[in-house]
């Protein structure tokens, strides 16, 4: 039991780290650059050396590295604070869909451009009424010749408003059973009938938008699996995009926390001395070393060539609502002034305040906290689904809150 | 990387799981809850025979000279089957304690009895209610020999030997004694645990012969580098609890209908199992941290002790108390084997320290880690 790469991985990481250390945007080169820009100045720079999405094959734009590199690369990576958020759907979801589903001459097309960061993909899944409940969505498509017509509204959709590119489920037969009424397209953003409104969340930030759909042509070329299939094609998006959010590291974290209960008081002594506090912080600690070890064990599975088992599902149902006690327990921490969120004057910058403000919102993205508690007990555990209402139902005639 | 247990550790598992199965069905743990005994002797001379007792003990001692990864393994199944021994007393405190402060002549004549299991050792630390400290402790020791009173001591009655921990004038103010229990100034009594399937006993020495363990006054700092070694094997035993109580749960659930329905398919029981598993896996992770670090005497021993520690008795505990409600009425009877768990994860919590005494052990690691 150990901690270090073998021999392939040690060279591999060495020459990861050599070449990031030389092509490293520095502050002066990405300085009146706004995020995008940024993020595809550094996507670029890493596609023309090969250092780009490293799990695909060459000739997508990749590296065709193990799984275990693209690990040792993402850890080598995060050492610097880089930007690159931008693609992530693109790259981490709608990609490994295309491989998975798409023809030939879209692999070409298409994923190149999302490999150098070109461009710029996002997932139009949740509706109103369909989020936890996926499957009971409403945009409907209907056949007209070459084309499918769609009509309906998607929410959340993360960077809408700067993507190129969308993949989106759709219902293609409301008479049939909810989940085999739908199908699966991409498209173009920029398609007539496409508008784009951002939401305002409870932070104050706008990173979701609403997206409405007004007799969108999408061609029949662009479906991914059959009509009717949807559902299928959309679970290998959702299996990535588990991968691909984890959880656990936040700004907010025991080495802030701790520092902050050094400099301030108790009953004029350091918080750090009083009893609850250092039980808090003992708790949070446990959990952090935890997920990082169960990080590891999932690293030793894949650097064995293994596929990791159910533990490293625990990441996001522990990080959220851990990083949403903290950022609270570091407020009470500061006291009365625990409320000041203010740049300047806030400790830390306000990154607490902005974590606990953010926190409601992770606990619910990619699967709320009941819905990942929901797949531990389904997929780890064994354990029986609820019975569902709906089920073998015509879509048409499933119960609603609206009528 | 490689943070996992080696296939010949894995084929130990196997191997010890099959034979626990086999010797320690919960009939034998029943049997000791039910009965007078202290323990059973019949499954801890095989134990010792399948030498779990020699596993780190070198060679030259009489033992198998495994590492600490062999034994964490065997921790874990003992664990899981609620073992009715004087395992983690002889093995994880006595036996840690001789080989890390015995003199040539003291691991000579100890480590071989220990290995084969012919003698059983202890540790008696605590003095009744509270969390001691070298202050608190009032044995000491004079011309005449050892005295106080130690309460309780696990295995106090089966033990051939103690390691006492009394009070010093000089150094840290504690010393190590080593104390034979079968003499004329030591007397012991049985003392009712909330774990009826492990003996406790309250041990008074008076003038007692006692052979200092290690220095003069360095007792109390010897005694935390001890309790960190004993506490990642103790969390593995826990590890072990935790996972056995949560496939209780789990088959429980599987197979009890309410409202014609599995009651395993109710999020209310699926999100209580999602719980369980969640700090158990935790627990398991933060275990192998704690294996690591004991097996490579890591620098960190002391943090990545007490994170195992903590992750182990949060989820031993909760998984112990969670899996009686989720068998509703039938868990709370003794014909039911949940209550096994739900006495032994307590009485583990508290016996070598609490978990608030392991979380502030925690936080002054951390605080040595930042100050170094």
């Amino acid at each position: 039991m150990d901690f270090n790469d073998n021999q392939e991985e040690a060279a591999f990481r060495t020459e990861a780290a050599a070449w990031l250390k030389a092509n490293v945007p520095s502050v002066d080169e990405l300085n009146g650059l706004d995020d995008i820009a940024a993020s595809k100045l550094w996507q670029k720079r890493k596609y023309d050396a090969g250092w780009a999405c490293i799990r695909w094959d060459k000739e997508f734009g990749g590296r065709g590295a193990t799984a275990i590199e693209q690990v040792i690369w993402n850890q080598e990576e995060g050492k610097y604070d880089l930007p690159g958020g931008v693609f992530s759907i693109g790259q981490g979801m709608a990609a490994p869909t295309m491989m998975t589903w798409a023809a030939e001459e879209h692999h070409k097309r298409f994923l190149p451009k999302l490999a150098s960061g070109e461009e710029i993909w996002c997932q139009l899944f949740s509706e109103p009424a369909g989020g936890s409940d996926l499957a009971a969505l409403r945009t409907k498509a209907e056949r007209d010749g070459d084309d499918w017509v769609v009509n309906g509204q998607k929410i959340w959709t993360s960077g809408a408003h700067y993507s190129d590119y969308g993949i989106i489920v759709v219902r293609t037969d409301p008479n049939v059973a909810k989940h085999k009424g739908l199908s699966y397209f991409f498209l173009d953003m920029k398609s007539p009938g496409v508008e784009i409104k951002p939401i305002r969340q409870l932070t104050g930030g706008a990173n979701f938008n609403e997206v409405y759909f007004t007799d969108v042509r999408i061609p029949d070329s662009q479906r991914l699996g059959e009509v009717g299939q949807g559902w299928q094609v959309a679970l290998t998006t959702l299996m990535n995009e588990r991968a691909s959010i984890g959880g656990g590291s936040s700004a907010v974290n025991v080495d802030m926390a701790y520092r902050i209960a050094n400099e301030v008081m108790i009953d004029d002594k350091p918080a750090i001395e009083d009893g609850a506090v250092r039980a808090k912080l003992a708790n949070w600690y446990v959990q952090e070393s935890g997920l990082r070890f169960t990080g590891y064990r999932s690293m030793t599975a894949i650097s064995r060539g293994e596929i990791p088992g159910p533990e490293n599902s625990i990441g996001k149902l522990v990080g959220a609502p851990k990083n949403q006690e903290m950022a609270s327990f570091c407020m009470d921490l500061l006291e009365m002034s625990g409320a000041i969120w203010d740049d300047e004057m806030s400790k830390e910058a306000g990154i607490i305040q902005m974590n606990y403000m953010g926190a409601p919102g992770l606990r619910i993205a990619g699967g709320t906290d009941e819905i990942m508690a929901n797949i531990i007990a389904e997929r780890v555990l064994g354990m029986p689904q609820e019975p569902r209402m709906d089920k073998g139902m015509p879509f048409s005639e499933v119960p609603t809150g609206s009528n | 990387m490689n943070f996992e247990f080696s296939d010949e550790q894995e084929l130990l598992r196997e191997q010890a799981r099959g034979f626990l199965a086999d010797n320690c069905p919960p009939a034998v743990v029943r049997a000791v809850l039910d009965g007078e005994s202290d323990h059973d002797a019949e499954l801890w001379r095989k134990v010792a025979e399948m030498g779990w007792t020699a596993t780190v003990i070198p060679e030259e001692f009489g033992g198998l000279g495994l590492s600490y990864l062999e034994l964490v393994v065997i921790a874990e199944e003992l664990g899981r089957a609620v073992a009715p021994i004087p395992f983690s007393s002889s093995v994880y405190l006595a036996t840690e304690a001789v080989l890390a402060l015995g003199s040539t002549q003291q691991k000579e004549k100890w480590l071989p009895l220990l290995a084969t299991g012919e003698a059983i050792g202890t540790f008696a630390l605590a003095e009744g209610n509270g969390r001691p400290s070298a202050k608190s402790l009032k044995t000491k020791m004079s011309g005449a020999g050892l005295s106080g009173r130690k309460l309780p001591v696990p295995d106090g009655r089966a033990a051939d030997f103690a390691i006492v921990v009394g009070s010093s004038d000089s150094g840290d103010g504690a010393s190590m004694y080593l104390v034979e229990l079968d003499q004329v100034g030591v007397s012991r009594k049985a003392v009712r645990t909330l774990d009826f399937s492990r003996g406790h006993a309250v041990i008074d020495l008076k003038d007692a012969q006692a052979e200092l363990l290690g220095g003069e006054g360095v007792g109390w700092s010897a005694l935390e580098k001890l309790m960190d070694r004993a506490a990642v094997l103790f969390a593995w035993e826990q590890v072990g609890l935790a996972d056995a109580a949560l496939e209780q749960a789990r088959d429980y659930a599987m197979g009890r209908y309410a409202f014609g329905r599995a009651i395993a398919s109710y999020q209310a029981i699926k999100h209580k199992l999602a719980g369980m598993y969640v700090k158990n896996t935790l627990a398991r992770s933060n275990g192998y941290y704690g294996a690591w670090a004991l097996d490579s005497d890591s620098s960190e021993l002391a943090l990545a002790a007490a994170t195992a520690r903590v992750g182990a008795i949060q989820a031993s505990v909760h998984a112990a108390e969670e899996n009686v409600q989720t068998h509703g009425g039938m868990g709370f009877t003794w014909e039911f084997d949940c209550q096994f768990y739900y006495r032994r994860a307590k009485l583990l919590s508290v016996n070598i320290g609490s978990e608030g005494y392991w979380q502030d052990r925690l936080i002054t690691a951390m605080e040595q880690n930042n100050a170094a």
